[in-house]
């Protein structure tokens, strides 16, 4: 479609043949984008309120520093920073995305499939970091983690 | 629907395929489809020569040359095309009597649909010939007026224009109010809160320049804020927006939108006095780009498009 099209003209939006049945408000890939960020943005800021004050442990007490960081140091917390790394993506590269739509016609036309490249790079991000920290994660080497 | 409602004549599909207008153009396999050479409309063409010939071999003469008895007429009636088949819907409405009900509750409905027939129809079936109780606004029933933007199994649309068979009715269809706006019967919201935004844009030429004739524009100039002049102010886009259903307050995409027809239009000198109303903290940078707006939109608006060239001109100026 052309930036501008004439009001003789109209296009009408092309109805799409719809198999669902529902009353949950049926947004598409830019709705659940913003769905996904904000759940992401706020997982990521709980987490680096926790991350600031267990750091901050280190200026209190070097032992409890200790303690607290032996805790994480197991297979669920592992699995835990996988998803954290995760959402960190996927919350970047989809940030990356909003500024475009925000700022650049053409990221704005071409916004759905902008989504589907974010989630196609966070697939491949995700692909070479998970099995490589899985690996550090459930082997037991000293000093990984 | 039973046979004795169809048209006289060819009972769907049983067309014998020899009348000369029915026959080839449609490309389907027809006596002559072996006959690749000879083109259909060659075919209709030496009909039509032999219908000639057969007038003017006419032992009686003609008194008036122009004479038409119209024996060559086609005397067959239209071929009838497929009668659509009429099935079952389900449609369950959302429904509230603010007399009588504490909450919004789901109401079935059963309704028999034709494929050609909009959700719009369905409502009215309901009301005239199930529960007259329904209340729903429309007007032009055309999707022109904007009156009757509602959600449709989670969508919004206009009912005028969502056709029945673009559904998958062997589930039933949900139809409820649109969201974000005060409920104040079955499908009927209040727009106060609505049209106040529009208002507040300011929707109306200010130029302060008297001319002689006419304000010229140029087709370039025009076209800059075509896309939004198309707006019917159905409320459609400003309730599927997820910052309008939390924060009320948000001017929200329609007013948005007019906005934008007046600041990209050259003739106007107020562009300004809108940017600085939009510049508000519930104005345009509470937009977080769902596209649910642009979606929904009726006329296919680029709405997100329009807010983000609002944002723009506010970050670098108009650029016209
Ligand atoms: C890694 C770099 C990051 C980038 C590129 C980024 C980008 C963005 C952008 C562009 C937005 C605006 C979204 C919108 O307007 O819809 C946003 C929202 C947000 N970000 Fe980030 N961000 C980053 C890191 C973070 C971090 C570390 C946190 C946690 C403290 C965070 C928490 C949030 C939250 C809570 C929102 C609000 C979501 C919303 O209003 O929908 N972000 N981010
Ligand atoms: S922009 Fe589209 S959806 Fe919004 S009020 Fe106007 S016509 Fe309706
Ligand atoms: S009834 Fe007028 S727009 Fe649907």
């Amino acid at each position: 479609m052309s930036e501008t099209s004439s009001s003789l003209t109209l296009p009408d939006p092309a109805p799409q043949k719809t198999s669902f049945s529902g009353t949950l408000y049926r947004g598409n890939e830019g709705m659940w984008s913003w769905v996904l960020h904000r759940i992401t943005g706020v997982a990521i800021y709980f987490f680096l309120l926790v991350h600031v004050l267990d750091t901050a442990l280190i200026r209190v007490s070097p032992e409890a520093y200790n303690a607290v960081m032996a805790t994480y140091k197991n297979p669920i917390m592992g699995l835990g920073e996988t998803v954290l790394v995760g959402a960190v993506v996927l919350h970047a590269l989809n940030g990356l995305r909003v500024i475009m739509v925000d700022v650049w016609p053409w990221a704005t036309r071409n916004q759905r499939p902008l989504f589907w490249i974010v989630m196609g790079l966070v697939v491949v991000l995700m692909a070479y970091f998970v099995p490589n920290h899985l690996i550090n994660v459930f082997s037991p080497m000293e000093g990984g983690h | 629907m039973s046979d004795t409602q169809l048209p006289q004549g060819d009972p769907k599909g049983q067309d014998s395929g020899v009348h000369p207008a029915h026959s080839g153009p449609t490309g389907a396999p027809t006596p002559m489809a072996d006959r690749p050479d000879t083109a259909s409309t060659d075919d209709q063409s030496s009909a039509h020569q032999v219908a000639e010939a057969a007038a003017q071999s006419s032992t009686e003469p003609k008194p008036v040359e122009n004479e038409y008895d119209g024996a060559d007429r086609e005397t067959q009636p239209a071929p009838s095309h497929d009668v659509p088949e009429s099935f079952n819907v389900t449609v369950i409405v959302r429904r509230y009597d603010p007399e009588v009900d504490d909450e919004p509750r789901w109401v079935d409905y059963d309704v028999q649909m034709y494929p050609t027939e909009r959700i719009l129809d369905a409502l009215h079936r309901i009301k005239w010939e199930q529960d007259p109780s329904l209340a729903f606004r429309r007007s032009c029933a055309h999707g022109i007026c904007g009156s009757d933007a509602m959600r449709i199994n989670g969508k919004n649309r206009l009912a005028c224009k969502a056709l029945v068979k673009d559904f998958d009715i062997s589930k039933p269809i949900y139809v409820e109010a649109i969201k974000g706006l005060p409920l104040e019967k079955d499908l009927i919201v209040n727009m106060e809160p609505f049209f106040d935004s529009y208002r507040e844009i300011q929707p109306f030429l200010q130029a302060a320049s008297k001319p002689e004739k006419e304000r010229h524009q140029t087709i370039a100039q025009r076209e800059r804020f075509d896309d939004t002049t198309k707006c019917i102010l159905c409320a459609a886009c400003t309730t599927s927006c997820p910052v309008f259903w939390t924060d009320g307050q948000y001017f929200g995409p329609a007013a948005i939108v007019n906005a934008h027809r007046f600041i990209f239009d050259s003739r106007d000198e107020a562009s300004q006095v809108r940017l600085d109303i939009l510049n508000d903290k519930e104005g345009v940078w509470r937009c977080r780009t769902t596209f649910n707006c642009t979606d929904a939109c009726p006329r296919g608006i680029q709405v997100t498009k329009a807010i983000a060239e609002v944002k723009q001109a506010l970050i670098s100026g108009v650029k016209l």
